[in-house]
């Protein structure tokens, strides 16, 4: 986890871009396609989306072991719409209580195309974006105060700790009889014990960590920045092609007829 | 500020003096002050030795100069807690002077603020509004004074050993150029390696700068040549002061040896005594109890990659080992080497990567031959294992429930609970909290539980680290009563004194690939 989240020595374009303004982009595109359910508009900023993978420095064996929980998540919600939604059409397959239609189908598909669409944006922007730079960005640029962004910043740090506190403390729980094998009971209880022991242990860090930042003299006061988080040309490209893309999912599907407003109805 | 200056003469800040009269402090929620009556004069550039038994404040008078004690509000109120006296930097209050001094902590961990090397260091000067071109001056300069100036800016903190965590904490103290440097138990957590690490980067940037120097440490020879005055600190009383003795080092250590020793403070020369082995076994005597053979060890789980399961990479292959009845074995070697993931996978406590730890039927008897697969009643009334942090082990809220605790799930009685708790000096804290204990307490405590269970074979990783030398003494005597009892005693250890105090055989683990300096 920890050297996925390291992006060190990743060269792609899209990391030198500034955090904010792919946030934009990406807000931007899967706002459009929060407004539609069908498949033309999906398809297109999919299409889009794949293109711009090399570009953040993705390929697709990263992109299926970063996103598969997504992927999966997208192709289970894409059959189960394809099966319950209302039929309409040439009957696809029929197995009792489970028909598939070609309307149903249809709709089946546009939902995991747009499920894929909305999710790959957020898992490409997790990998061009390092939590540093989007940390200056929002302190300097987006104005948020230092204190907040800052503190979360060096909580983040200890999240990987936490994770190899989480199999010590599991360790040396079972070498004092706390077995986290056995009965789905005594599993639970486990770990809830496993669980408050790291609370204790995080709860103690934390306040450690807090005394470390006050001596450095964080604090309320004014401060400066190391690093400028500053916008470039680039930055202008990725917001144009974030404009560009969702304006081109929104021409496609109506001019294809498919647009299809969620809250209107169909 | 200064802005123009930072490029051709760096700018060395002034010398702190501290001056503390009749001053005490008491936490918040506490009965007892922390510090009582304090009287104590620090010259600018004075490097200061601070001693004394746990209890006697000397984490809480650090704190207080570094301005970070207590729950003080913005009318300067303290909440529940209790100050009296004055204690004053350069004369002013020390939470009204940000940045005027700098506190390094014990736990490496949290020392580091920031996930890259460049950033970590400039933290403290961008707190202080220092500007931006000076911010990264004094970085590079602060690098290059503790030596990590090999490190490109943007290297991950994580990939860090402890020692450079330390080293690197102390750049981001220089970069905020105080005039006082607070070191709380720096080096307890670190190897031997560690330790001359940093404290040779201390004395360099001491002998630069000119800083006042306030260090708290149990092992005195550590930095006995780079002070220049030992203050020993008592728990202070209505009659006494705070302060014990005060002067040069040679001679408080001359003067107060007896007391500083009784104290169990690691005096220079000193060995504790401890008890002999009744007999030594000729290596390769006593029962086997349990063997490892080709083994390949790593605290890594098989990695999932989709769908696929990738096996770990090991951190130490090919290992033999044999641990026999009434014998010691110590695995040592330096950081990184495996020492530790070894101990947990023989303890079966980790999946083997590869290889095998068996159980003889004189260890298993009857519950298979794959410790690993053990359940956890099946093993700790066959393999105890105490943890480098006490703390991971607790699971009650009383140390009699700690201690009752596994014979209690093994359905015994708790003859061996009174005796573990007379033995070990536990008994007059059944009641309390085992959060609450000293770190020696929690040390014998933790000892004390898994041995409730009657293994036959314990398991120690480092239980020496950050101990005073009395509780040092009590384990090593304690261990070797156990030895010549029949006990197998499996040690992970960087201590060179306490493997020989237990004998027995020494298993030496070298890193599989050569570690960076």
């Amino acid at each position: 986890m920890r050297q996925e989240l390291n992006l060190r020595g990743s060269q792609a374009l899209l990391n030198r871009a500034n955090p904010l303004s792919k946030f934009a982009a990406v807000f931007l595109i899967t706002a459009v396609l929060a407004l539609s359910i069908d498949w033309v508009s999906a398809s297109v900023a999919l299409v889009f989306e794949l293109l711009l993978f090399p570009l953040a420095g993705l390929t697709l064996t990263l992109l299926w072991q970063r996103g598969w929980p997504l992927i999966i998540a997208a192709a289970i919600g894409g059959w189960s719409t394809s099966i319950l939604a209302p039929d309409s059409g040439r009957t696809l397959i029929d197995v009792g209580i489970w028909t598939m239609s070609e309307g149903s189908l249809e709709l089946g598909v546009g939902f995991m195309l747009r499920g894929l669409a909305i999710a790959l944006p957020a898992v490409l922007l997790m990998s061009c974006t390092d939590p540093t730079d989007l940390a200056d960005a929002l302190a300097q640029k987006a104005r948020l105060p230092h204190r907040f962004v800052l503190g979360t910043l060096a909580a983040m740090r200890l999240v990987g700790l936490m994770a190899e506190e989480w199999q010590a403390i599991g360790m040396a729980r079972r070498a004092r009889g706390v077995g986290s094998r056995g009965s789905v009971l005594q599993r639970v209880k486990a770990t809830l014990g496993q669980s408050f022991g790291l609370l204790v242990q995080a709860i103690r860090r934390a306040s450690r960590l807090a005394i470390t930042m006050e001596a450095r003299g964080f604090g309320g006061g004014p401060r400066t920045w190391a690093r400028e988080s500053t916008y470039s040309a680039l930055d202008a490209w990725v917001l144009a092609g974030g404009v560009v893309m969702a304006a081109a999912a929104v021409v496609a599907a109506v001019a294809l007829g498919t647009w299809n407003m969620v809250w209107l109805g169909s | 500020m200064t802005a123009t200056s930072h490029h051709s003469t760096p700018v060395v800040a002034r010398p702190a003096a501290i001056s503390a009269r009749g001053w005490g402090w008491r936490h918040a929620g506490r009965a007892r002050p922390a510090v009582r009556a304090l009287d104590l004069d620090i010259r600018p550039g004075e490097r200061v030795l601070l001693l004394g038994p746990s209890g006697a404040g000397k984490s809480t008078l650090l704190h207080a100069l570094a301005g970070v004690l207590g729950d003080v509000n913005d009318d300067g109120e303290a909440g529940d807690s209790d100050e009296s006296g004055s204690l004053l930097v350069d004369g002013a209050y020390p939470r009204e002077q940000r940045g005027r001094a700098g506190l390094m902590q014990q736990d490496p961990e949290t020392q580091v603020v920031l996930s890259r090397v460049g950033d970590d260091v400039a933290f403290g000067a961008e707190n202080l509004a220092v500007p931006r071109d000076a911010i990264w001056a004094r970085v590079h300069e602060a690098l290059d004074d503790v030596g990590l100036c090999h490190l490109p800016l943007d290297h991950p903190t994580s990939a860090l050993s402890g020692g450079q965590k330390q080293r690197l904490a102390l750049a981001g103290i220089l970069a905020m150029r105080p005039g006082l440097i607070l070191l709380d138990e720096p080096t307890a957590n670190l190897d031997p390696a560690g330790v001359l690490e940093v404290r040779d980067a201390v004395a360099r940037c001491l002998d630069k700068t000119g800083a006042t120097l306030l260090v708290v440490e149990h092992r005195v020879s550590v930095w006995k040549d780079l002070v220049d005055r030992i203050v020993v600190l008592q728990p202070g009383s209505a009659t006494d002061g705070a302060v014990l003795l005060d002067g040069p080092p040679d001679q408080v250590l001359a003067d107060a040896r007896a007391m500083l020793t009784a104290a169990g403070v690691w005096v220079p020369g000193y060995v504790p005594e401890t008890r002999l082995r009744a007999g030594s076994p000729a290596r390769g005597t006593g029962n086997l109890l349990i063997a490892a053979e080709k083994l390949a060890v790593s605290r890594e789980r098989p990695r999932r990659s989709g769908f696929r399961k990738l096996p770990p990479v090991p951190v130490q292959e090919d290992i033999a080992a044999q641990v026999r009845a009434g014998q010691a074995l110590t695995v040592t070697g330096p950081n990184g080497a495996g020492k530790s993931t070894f101990a947990l996978t023989l303890a079966g406590l980790l999946e083997p990567v590869d290889g095998a730890v068996s159980a003889t039927t004189d260890l298993s008897r009857g519950a298979g031959i794959d410790p690993y697969k053990w359940k956890a009643e099946q093993l700790i009334e066959r393999i105890g294992t105490v943890f480098q942090e006490p703390e991971h082990q607790f699971v009650t809220g009383k140390v009699l429930d700690e201690l009752l605790f596994g014979p209690r799930h093994l359905g015994h009685g708790k003859e061996r609970v009174d005796e573990l708790l007379e033995r070990l000096r536990l008994t007059h804290l059944v009641d309390a909290n085992p959060y609450t204990l000293s770190g020696g307490e929690k040390r014998r405590l933790s000892v004390a539980t898994v041995l409730a269970a009657h293994p036959q074979v314990l398991v120690l990783d480092e239980p020496t680290f950050g101990q005073d030398a009395n509780t040092w003494a009590e384990l090593a005597s304690f261990l070797s009563e156990l030895l010549d009892a029949g006990t197998a005693v499996v040690s992970v250890t960087h201590d060179a004194e306490f493997t020989a105090a237990l004998g027995g055989t020494e298993l030496r683990l070298v890193p599989a690939e050569p570690v960076a300096p």
